[in-house]
């Protein structure tokens, strides 16, 4: 295992940095200065970017523009060469965050039964039993869970495992939920569920959530603002906002606010992968 | 319909793991009747049998084969207590491991028959010569195991922790140990049988009253074949049966491996 890849490093010297621009009012996470190295190429270089509290923002882009690496950067998962990213003014170690993995069959931990996989944030943070058990009672009531959770994950399909990993994810009540392509793995039925279980949970309790999504549709349908990104040295192509009341519904899709806001995102994407 | 069931035909698929030894030992008595290998080398199979099934019964075979057991079982856990956490401590840090792979690695290669006589310069003619080199050459099988098991854990469980704010501590404790695991067994199991191999070979060559190796080499001495062959099956029941023993445990303890 090498070490470095997971290690979250210090945020550089705030002296050595250009003067702090804050974001508009209602930003949450404020990018500055991010700087990533790959193999000796550039994959963000100086890449400012602020992503709104209490919204869903969904990233989409060309194939290798570094979607994934952009939210493990914030997430801390993937170190970076230079740079400053702040959650409300805090350090990502002041910051309680959520994260989402594409493949749950790696991101459970398959020696737990599911219940205690939930709970691990929880004991992590030194919950006592009967806390945890409180909280994870809540999420089974909000997620209208019918299968057993004293199973072990591998006992469960694709799309309960998913289920388990988003509520183990919600349960220290993260103030940023991040998802990397969580439905990608899942049939399509699954899919509809989960996402109206993420909607609902976004409308209860207001998480900001970054959504990575190599599907369009899916990028559009959840999010409150699409963030496109370009071919790599990554830049932002553009932040196209999608402001269509909640809930939304399978209806949602052929209305023609989500027609137009689709195809003017494709029309991005489909720019920024000619050129 | 219970009458469906009972009419259904017998499962003669279960019977055939049965089906190799019984064409070995059919095999075998024709030999031994046509008199194609001279008797005094080959007994036949019920005498073999006969002599195993009385000698475990209470007999000189069941006492050499306890002696066998004891002295595995001894090396295999003295193997195992030494093995385990000093792979899964190197194993958690590549830099240490990669700086004494060679050596692992060569002497993980070295036939450890090949140091009996370096065993005996030390140990001398004793019993903790033969549980000291069967030890000697489980535990770097054991260890090997472990540490690669550690080392080839799933990152992205590694990540969930991280991104669940674990320390490196409670990473180690609560992920890293755990996916170790299946590998460990494995090497706990290669372990076992490379510790009655090596202790029935010492009970051949380094002076002994017992054992099933020493019971084998007598045996061959003064030519009772019989008894021989009884303590050779023997030690193949054994070596078997432990194997399936550490499997089972394995299973039960890793019940996620290969899921």
């Amino acid at each position: 295992m090498s070490q470095d890849t997971i290690e979250r490093r210090p945020a550089p010297a705030l002296a050595r940095e250009p003067a702090f621009v804050p974001g508009p009012v209602g930003t949450h996470i404020t990018i500055r200065g991010l700087t990533k190295y790959f193999a000796g190429t550039p994959l963000y270089e100086n890449f400012d970017l602020n992503l709104p509290k209490a919204r869903i923002v969904s990233i989409f882009g060309p194939n290798g523009c570094g979607k994934s690496t952009l939210i493990n950067m914030i997430a801390g998962l993937v170190p970076i060469d230079a740079g400053q990213i702040l959650f409300d003014g805090k350090s990502l170690r002041e910051t309680t965050i959520g994260y989402v993995f594409q493949n749950y069959r790696d991101a459970l931990f398959p020696w737990m039964r599911t219940v205690d996989n939930i709970g691990y944030p929880l004991q992590l943070a030194g919950k006592s039993p009967a806390e945890v058990a409180r909280r994870v009672e809540e999420l089974i009531a909000s997620f209208e869970v019918k299968f057993d959770l004293r199973r072990y994950p591998y006992e469960l399909s694709g799309g309960q495992q998913q289920t388990a990993s988003i509520m183990r994810a919600l349960a220290p009540a993260p103030e940023v939920l991040f998802l990397d392509e969580p439905f990608s793995a899942l049939d399509f039925e699954m899919t509809l569920f989960i996402r109206e279980k993420l909607q609902d949970v976004f409308m209860r309790t207001g998480t900001t959530m970054i959504l990575v999504s190599h599907d369009l549709e899916e990028a559009v349908y959840l999010a409150d603002q699409v963030l496109l990104l370009t071919r790599r040295p990554t830049r932002i192509a553009e932040i196209v906002p999608f402001e269509l009341a909640r809930p939304r519904t399978t209806a949602t899709l052929s209305e023609p606010a989500f027609i137009k806001t689709k195809a003017r995102t494709l029309e991005i994407f489909q720019r920024e992968v000619r050129k | 319909m219970t009458s469906a069931s009972l009419w259904r035909r017998p499962d003669w698929g279960r019977l055939l793991p049965a089906l190799g030894p019984l064409l070995l030992f059919a095999g075998w008595d024709v030999v031994v009747r046509l008199h194609w290998v001279s008797p005094v080398l080959l007994p036949s199979p019920e005498a073999t049998l006969v002599a195993l099934v009385t000698g475990m019964a209470g007999g000189a075979l069941a006492a050499d084969f306890f002696h066998t057991v004891l002295r595995t079982l001894e090396a295999f856990a003295i193997a195992a207590v030494a093995g385990v956490p000093l792979g899964i401590l190197l194993g958690s840090n590549e830099r240490t491991y990669r700086s004494v792979e060679f050596l692992i690695d060569f002497f993980r290669s070295t036939p450890s028959s090949a140091l009996i006589p370096l065993f005996l310069l030390i140990f001398g003619v004793t019993d903790v010569n033969k549980v000291a080199i069967a030890a000697f050459a489980a535990v770097l099988l054991i260890l090997f195991n472990s540490a690669y098991g550690v080392m080839n854990a799933r990152k992205q469980r590694v990540m969930a922790a991280k991104v669940m704010g674990a320390s490196k501590w409670r990473i180690f404790r609560d992920v890293l140990l755990w996916e170790s695991l299946p590998s460990t067994f494995v090497g706990l199991r290669t372990g076992v049988s490379m510790a009655l191999v090596i202790v029935v070979v010492a009970e051949m060559f380094i002076g002994s009253e017992n054992g099933l190796g020493h019971r084998i080499i007598d045996a061959q001495q003064v030519l009772n074949v019989r008894s021989m062959y009884a303590a050779i099956l023997a030690a193949g029941t054994l070596g078997y049966l432990l194997n399936v023993l550490f499997l089972l445990i394995e299973k039960s303890v890793v019940h996620w491996s290969g899921r």
